[in-house]
This record gives C-alpha cells, sequence and structure tokens, in this order.
C-alpha cells in the first residue's frame, strides 16, 4: 500500500497507533486493553494484532459487563476472544448485580455510575493495572477533543483536564507514582471514517448489529430501542414491531438507540453515514444528559 | 470547497481509494486571546459541512447571550470543549478537529492563547506541519503573537499562514492589512520559516475562508482553505539517513526474535546492513515482518519488525542507523528548552531525560542563556521559569544517540521529567552534540580499556581529590598510591602543582584558566585511564561545576569524588608552603578559602574529615572503601 515515498492517511494512523500500543507494552507493568466489543474495539484489536505480530498481544483484554449488552455483542465477543486467543477478563459488578441495578428502575446516569464506571473502577483496582488502552477518539466528543493520548489518571482514578502533562511529538511520559495509572488512546486522531474506512480495507470482522436488519424494536421520545429480551419492561399498550434498522455505536441495549436503515454491508453504512447529519454519540442516551456530561463522567472515572 | 462525498453514481471503491490515499495535513491555530480562534475553526467545521444537525441545535441552545454571526451560532462553542473554558470563554487546552475535503484531510490543533498555557500551545505545535498566525486587524501584533511565533520556530514549525483576522471591523481596509503584514514579515525573518502566506479574513462572516471574498477584492491571494489543500509541506522524511527507533523486543518463541519499532526516517531493505547506534555493532536485515506478510522495504512512518541475520545484542531504545550515517552518540549536547513547570529549571539538577525510547538520568550542566520569548533578545539567567525558553548544556547519565532537531525532529526532540513528580517539566531540540560528537568516526578498537586494564589485573578508574589547599591530598594520595603499588596495580598521579608547570604552564588563575586547568587535566586523567591505569587526581578544584565537567569527560570510567574535608582554620595554621599568610597579607589573589569560593561537593562519593585522622588512617579507610 506504499504510495511511492509517502504514506497515505490511514497508513500513517495506523503506523502511530501501532507504536502507541508498543510504547504501552514496554513501558508499563501490567497493562490492559479495554474491550468494549464496538467497531472501535475491533479496530483497536486488529492494531494491537498488528502491533505485536508474531507474538501474541502480551496483556489481557477487559470487558465490563453490565449485564445489559446486545446478546449478539457476547457472542461476538466469545467468538473473536477463541479465534484470536487473547486473554479475556469479564467484569460485572457484584454489588451491582445483587441489588439488581437496572437503566429502568434506578435511571441511566444511576446505572451508569454503578454498572460501566464503578465497575470499570472495580476491576482495574483488583488487577492492579497501571494502564489501560481505549479506544476513544477526539472525534467523538468535546471533551475527548482535549484529552492526552497518554492521559494520567491519579490513585483514585480521576482526569484533572486543567492540569495535564504537555505531550510532545511522539515522545510520552509514561511515568506513575505508586496506585496512579495512564488510560491510553492509540486512535485519538481517527476520525468515524477512518474507522469505517479502515475496516473495509483491512476486512475487519465486527458485531453484525451495524448491518441493517429486521429488528423487534419499540420508540421512545423519538428513540428506537431494540428489544433484545425480556427484560425490557413494555408500556401499556406497546408492542414491538419488526423494522429493519441497524446500530452506530453499541452499548446497552436499552440505552442505545437504532436507526432506520437499510445498510446492510460495509460500502452502504459508509455511503450512509456520509450523508448522515447527525453525530455518532447522539444515539447514546447518557451524554446528553447535560452540557459538559462527559467531561464530569471522565473526571469520576468513565472511560 | 466541496465536501468529500460519495454520491451514488460514484463508484465506491474509487471513491474509499480516493479516501485512503489522500494526504493528512497537521496543522495548528496560535495568536492572541479574542483573536478569534475557535471561532476560526468553528468556522471551518460548519463550511465543510461537518456540524451536524444534533450538534447544530445543542450549539443554538448554548449561543444565547453570546456573540454571534450572520447564521446565529457563537462558533467558538464548536471547539471549547471544557467547562471551565466555556465559563470563562477561553481557551485552556489544546483541542483537536477533524475536517477533510475532496484533496485533503486535516487534522487541527487549536491551541490557548494565554501566556500561562504556552506549554498547552507547545504540544499542539510539536505534531503540527503548519500553523495558522491569527491577527485581530484592529490590534495588530501583540506580545502573544511573537511568543507564539517563536515557540512555533522551536519546535520546527516550518510554514506559517498569517490570517488577518476580523477584517471586517476595519471595514475591509487594504493598507490596515498591508501594514500588518510587512511588520509580521520583518519581525518573522529571523524564524527561519520556510513558507509565509497571509490572508485577511473575517472569520465570524466568512470572508476569504472558502474562497476569495468580493469585500476584499484588493487581495490577490489564495482564499484560507485553497491555500491549505494546496500546500506542499511534507518534508521528505524517506530522503533522509535511516534512523529506527526499537520500541520492543518481540521474542515470542526461541525461533523468532525481531525488533519492534517505527522507521523515524530514511528506508531499509531486506539485505540491508544495519548498525547499532550504541554498540556499533554491525548487521544485516534478514527480513522486514508485518502481519499482512514480509516486506522487501520499509519506508519512514512505517511501523514493522526487523529480523536481523546475526546474535547481536539489541534492547528497547536502541537506535539503528546505516553505517557511515549514524546519529551522534554522546552523553553532553547543547539543546534548547522550554520550561513547562511552575517549579524553575536550574543548572545542576537532575532530571530523566526521554528522547525516542531512550529514558536516562540528565542533568543541566550549564544555563547558556534565556531568550525573551516576546523580543527575541538573548541575556543572562541563573533559572528558567515557567514558560521560558533556554540554550542550555545537557549531559546524560550515560551516551545517547540522537540527531540535531533541524536535522531529524523525532531523533532531536525531548522531554524531561521531574524524578519526584513524575511531571513533564522541560521540552528540548538538540541543537548539536558537544565534546566526542565527532563520534562518526569514533573507532571501536578490538584492543581497548577493559582489554588493557585486564592485562594489568586491575579496573582502571580515575580517583579525584578535591580540598582546600593544605588539606592533606597530596599526602593523602601519595600514601594510597604506595599501598596501591605496593600489591601490584598501575597507578598514576597527577598533582595540580606538576602539571601546572608543564602542560598547563601557560594558564593563570582566573575563572576561565580555572577551567581551563581542569578540563585538561580531566582529558588527561580519562585518556591514561583509557590506557587501563588507575589515576589519582589532586587538584583544589573548587567549584562543583568543574567537577562534574570532570565526571563528565570520564564517561564510562569509574569516578571517584574524594573530598578531604579539613576546615579553613586547621589548614591556615598548618600552611605548610606560607600560601595563606601571603594571601591574607594580599600578596596573591583569588586565593581558594581567602578571597575565592571553594564549593562545598554536593554529592562526593567519600568525604575524609582531615582535621580529625591522620593522613595514614585516611589513606587506610579510603583504600578500603575503594576496593581496588
Amino acid at each position: 500500500m506504499v504510495d511511492g515515498q509517502r504514506l497515505s492517511h490511514l497508513q500513517a494512523l495506523e503506523a502511530e497507533s501501532i507504536e502507541i500500543l508498543r510504547e504501552v507494552a514496554a513501558s508499563f507493568e501490567r497493562p490492559v486493553m479495554m474491550y468494549s466489543i464496538g467497531k472501535d474495539s475491533s479496530v483497536l484489536l486488529h492494531l494491537a494484532r498488528k502491533a505485536f505480530y508474531p507474538g501474541k498481544i502480551p496483556f489481557p483484554l477487559l470487558h465490563v459487563n453490565t449485564t445489559f449488552k446486545f446478546r449478539e455483542m457476547i457472542a461476538f465477543r466469545d467468538r473473536t476472544a477463541e479465534e484470536y486467543g487473547f486473554e479475556l477478563i469479564s467484569h460485572t459488578n457484584p454489588e451491582g448485580l445483587r441489588d439488581g441495578i437496572n437503566p429502568f428502575d434506578h435511571g441511566s446516569s444511576r446505572y451508569t455510575d454503578i454498572m460501566k464506571t464503578q465497575a470499570l473502577r472495580q476491576a482495574l483496582n483488583a488487577g492492579r493495572y497501571d494502564a489501560a488502552v481505549g479506544g476513544a477518539r477526539r472525534d467523538e466528543e468535546k471533551s475527548r477533543a482535549k484529552e492526552r493520548v497518554f492521559s494520567h489518571r491519579n490513585a483514585s482514578h480521576a482526569w484533572d483536564p486543567k492540569n495535564q502533562r504537555p505531550e510532545l511529538w511522539r515522545v510520552f511520559n509514561t511515568r506513575l507514582h505508586p496506585g496512579e495509572s495512564m488510560r491510553v488512546f492509540p486512535i485519538s486522531n481517527w476520525t468515524e471514517l477512518d474507522v469505517w474506512t479502515y475496516i473495509y480495507a483491512e476486512d475487519i470482522p465486527i458485531v453484525p448489529l451495524y448491518f441493517a436488519k429486521p429488528r423487534p424494536v419499540v420508540e421512545r421520545s423519538g428513540t428506537l430501542i431494540m428489544v433484545d429480551d425480556e427484560r425490557l419492561p413494555l408500556a401499556p399498550g406497546e408492542t414491538p414491531r419488526m423494522e429493519t434498522v441497524r446500530f452506530r455505536t453499541l452499548g446497552c441495549y436499552p440505552l442505545t438507540g437504532a436507526i432506520r436503515s437499510t445498510a446492510a454491508d460495509l460500502p452502504s453504512i459508509i455511503m450512509e453515514m456520509q450523508a448522515s447529519r447527525t453525530s455518532e454519540r447522539e444515539g447514546r442516551l447518557i451524554d446528553s444528559d447535560s452540557v459538559g456530561s462527559m467531561e464530569k463522567k471522565k473526571q469520576e472515572g468513565y472511560f | 470547497m466541496t465536501l468529500a462525498m460519495a454520491t451514488p453514481d460514484t463508484d465506491l471503491d474509487l471513491w474509499l481509494e480516493q479516501q485512503t490515499g489522500k494526504s493528512l495535513l497537521r496543522f495548528l491555530t496560535c495568536g492572541s486571546v479574542d483573536d478569534g480562534k475557535s471561532t476560526l475553526i468553528g468556522r471551518l467545521l460548519y463550511d465543510s459541512q461537518l456540524v451536524l444537525d444534533d450538534q447544530l441545535a445543542s450549539l443554538r441552545n448554548e449561543s444565547r447571550n453570546r456573540s454571534v454571526g450572520e447564521e446565529g451560532i457563537d462558533f467558538s462553542l464548536l471547539v471549547d470543549g471544557l467547562s471551565a473554558e466555556r465559563e470563562q470563554g477561553i481557551t485552556i487546552d489544546v483541542a483537536y478537529r477533524f475536517f477533510s475535503t475532496h484533496k485533503r484531510k486535516f487534522i487541527v490543533a487549536d491551541t490557548p492563547g494565554h501566556e500561562q498555557y504556552t506549554r498547552n500551545m507547545a504540544t499542539g505545535a510539536s505534531n503540527a506541519d503548519l500553523a495558522l498566525v491569527l491577527i485581530d486587524a484592529r490590534k495588530g501584533i501583540l506580545t502573544q503573537t511573537r511568543r507564539h511565533s517563536f515557540i512555533l520556530s522551536l519546535v520546527g514549525v516550518k510554514h506559517v499562514v498569517l490570517v488577518v483576522n476580523k477584517i471586517d471591523l476595519v471595514d475591509y481596509d487594504q493598507d490596515v492589512f498591508h501594514r500588518i503584514v510587512a511588520e509580521y514579515r520583518a519581525f518573522a525573518e529571523p524564524l527561519g520559516f520556510k513558507t509565509l502566506q497571509a490572508v485577511p479574513v473575517s472569520a465570524l462572516r466568512g470572508d476569504n475562508i472558502l474562497r476569495s471574498s468580493e469585500r476584499t477584492a484588493w487581495f490577490n491571494g489564495a482564499a484560507l482553505v485553497p491555500y491549505l489543500e494546496s500546500i506542499e509541506v511534507a518534508e521528505d522524511r524517506v530522503a533522509a539517513d535511516f534512523r529506527f527507533s526499537v520500541q520492543w523486543v518481540n521474542r515470542p518463541n526461541l525461533d523468532f526474535r525481531g525488533f519492534s519499532g517505527t522507521v523515524l526516517s530514511g528506508e531499509i531493505a531486506v539485505g540491508d546492513e544495519v548498525l547499532v547506534a550504541a554498540s556499533r555493532k554491525l548487521a544485516v536485515v534478514s527480513r522486514i515482518v508485518t502481519l499482512d506478510g514480509d516486506l522487501d522495504t520499509a519506508i519512514a512512518g512505517q511501523a514493522v519488525t526487523l529480523v536481523l541475520d546475526r546474535e547481536i545484542d539489541v534492547s528497547r531504545g536502541d537506535v539503528l542507523a546505516r553505517p557511515g550515517k549514524v546519529p551522534e552518540f554522546s552523553n553532553q549536547f547543547q539543546a534548547r528548552l522550554i520550561w513547562m513547570n511552575e517549579e524553575p529549571a536550574y543548572p545542576g539538577r537532575s532530571y530523566l531525560l526521554k528522547l525516542g525510547a531512550q529514558v536516562v538520568p540528565a542533568t543541566i550542566t550549564d544555563l547558556k542563556f534565556r531568550t525573551n520569548v516576546n523580543t527575541l533578545e538573548n541575556g543572562a539567567a541563573t533559572k528558567l521559569d515557567l514558560n521560558e525558553v533556554g540554550t542550555v548544556t545537557i549531559a546524560t547519565d550515560r551516551a545517547i544517540a540522537f540527531d540535531p532537531y533541524a536535522n531529524n525532529p523525532l531523533s532531536g526532540g525531548f522531554i524531561l521529567i521531574d524524578r519526584l513528580s513524575n511531571a513533564t517539566v522541560g521540552a528540548g531540540t538538540v541543537s548539536y552534540g558537544l565534546r566526542r560528537a565527532q563520534n562518526l568516526t569514533y573507532q571501536t578498537f578490538d584492543v581497548n580499556r577493559q582489554v588493557r586494564a585486564q592485562m594489568k589485573g586491575q579496573d582502571a578508574q580515575i580517583v579525584w581529590f578535591t580540598g582546600l589547599s593544605g588539606s592533606g591530598k597530596s599526602t593523602i594520595a601519595n600514601l594510597l598510591e604506595k599501598r596501591l603499588t605496593a600489591e601490584g596495580r598501575h597507578c598514576y598521579i597527577l598533582d595540580g602543582d606538576n602539571v601546572r608547570h608543564g602542560l598547563n604552564k601557560d594558564l593563570g588563575f582566573t575563572e576561565a584558566a580555572r577551567v581551563e586547568n581542569i578540563r585538561r587535566v580531566a582529558e588527561v586523567a580519562r585518556l591514561m585511564a583509557d590506557a587501563g591505569l588507575i589515576v589519582i587526581v589532586s587538584f583544589i578544584s573548587p567549584f562543583e561545576n568543574e567537577r562534574r565537567l570532570a565526571r563528565e569527560i570520564a564517561g564510562g570510567v569509574r569516578f571517584t569524588e574524594v573530598y578531604v574535608d579539613t576546615p579553613l582554620s586547621v589548614v591556615e595554621q598548618r600552611d605548610p608552603k606560607g600560601l595563606y599568610k601571603r594571601a591574607r597579607a594580599g600578596e596573591i589573589k583569588n586565593f581558594t578559602g581567602i578571597d575565592s569560593p571553594f564549593e562545598v561537593p554536593e554529592d562526593p562519593e567519600i568525604v575524609l574529615h582531615g582535621g580529625d585522622e591522620t593522613p595514614s588512617e585516611l589513606a587506610d579507610r579510603l583504600h578500603a572503601w575503594l576496593k581496588i
């Protein structure tokens, strides 16, 4: 793919990400890679395989299971782990599980806090991980646009946005005090379009939920929610109906909006995305709670 | 500009090929507070139709009570991401934005204008190919404009577009524009930018952003976006000398040993001979491994894994180069340093230096001068405060491989890390290597210090005595030499008085002469140690800097600083040569301890208390401690 004497922008992004992943493996004692099963995670996994080939990925993958992920995601996760032979750690907040925390009775923000943010902190503490690699991109959201590639967290996993370490060239300061950790974002400089074109160019497997297909959904205040199992409480008179939909982003099924679409393959998805007028995070109900909500969550330790 | 969009009648594969083949331009926006940087970027995103409906809705929501353009939107809200920034209406940290046109993909770093956030501006500039320097047409060139331009040149940004913004607010007056451009050109001339283009714009109203504005008919240049689409900024990294930074030794099993890293510059092919910069060991590249299959060649920017044809010692941090075109390899270099911490930089303090994958303890040995970032004037200084820029000498605990930053930014830029707080406290660019900088022709002789020392059955080393005149240095040094010689060791004493009668008889006692005196002695000591000898040096050597210099010159040779701490009252009473009496009488000037200071060693290996024990006891103590 080398075009004459210069790398294309996708090749340059790929090489930059690989360099970052190798820096993580070489600089930290107990790194871990967050695996959310979404398309960005799939790209990250692909990059990690490239970074360490012919060796295996030298760190485990961590999935924070809220128990409300789409079933197809869990199936894809287990299939992928088996195919590539990486070490997979799945963690669910045991207290949340015991108390039956769910988005319906406890509200999306409390549910997210307990089952995602706190669960992540538990898992990172339990594994004594000093670096957690994630697939966040700077084009996703305003506070992410400000975050460093190597983003420092104090001992309680909090981000201090006003006091970030300067980050020059590709010389990353990876030093930590005991108890502190680093969040590392190798695909910081990729856009959503870069991710999709890379998935297409490299033929990377992704969860089938990204492709349009008739699925049972209910419509709630303009958002299409897929009825993935019987736990979704239906309002009186509300009945799921089959619609051809797909997802631009994947998370917990009760909190993830589907879009009406007939894009059933990658070229159609890319074409559709090019014509679309809404950002991908719009399908996520947790970001729009209040202005600056993502920044607040990150300060509390959310990825 | 038209948005890069596939239409149903476009062949998707062709379109994707264009997408993946597009070049990438990374640029930053900088300039003074309120010059409209965030508004300009918001405008670029809006005009390239990258502001999506849901973002636009929340933006209109937030734009109430703010100054807005014709579209009813405060564009700066698109980019000021942190709550504190929105509250204060300023940019604190660099924000990255993305847009693309048919021709190019762009990554924009929007950097803060406030002086207190200069380090964040440097962060944004360090990875940029080009900078937009914004100026408010009503205010002209301000202090911050000058400071930012200097930082740009410091981190090596070669291409600048001077964006004279708010041209609508001066009634599109061409005289205002030309006056500002002329003044800026004069100021920027010594900064060495390769290209400097000026554009009059109104970010709020969209003049000269996407296309030339009728309201500035007098302006013949390209509008901003067409200019950014067409400018050629790519340095030819492939034509430069080959550098490969080893990040990770890939050893999944006993049959495979590869070196993973990035080709920083140049290119490499299977069959090429490479050399390890530190050890000067040679090998031939036998494979270039990637998950997608082996490659025949790899070029600048690619992350690959190299397999060599023979087992040589290569580890993380090593730099591979082609024989005859190697980087400098030294433990001392001159650099420009931008300080990024509230705690000032002082010469003599130890930090961790990271350059590429090399991490090594380092000391700022000399602060040559500080550059006023607003006027570009150089002046003397004893420290660097936050956001100040200085020219320094840096000594590393062991030699590292580097290139001058001007030749190769990826092997010439480094950061300094505080060893206690772990903060990134400074960023530097190597100007040139010092001393054994001409290592390019340095030979690894087969017969080296180790071999010669082994023939003598000893470890070659330097034992450096420091202390007041009459403190007992020479006496103890003599006793030590006797004991070692009795044990069959080969020693040599370099004594201050004796050397001044021969090698250094051209030197007086001014400060400069004292430095040169020590330098020569240290170099001689180093040569003798290379010959396999145990060198005992007995010099007053009153200044910490000179002792450090001696230690640096010793390089990898074991160096023991012995401080003979005999109180001034005691040595003055002894006064074996009557020198103190004469100094007190004013007959000798610059006499150490009387009218010239003795800087107590900060960190000597061993201290001998000359007032408490006899020279013989002290020599025994030292002899036992040295374990020679």
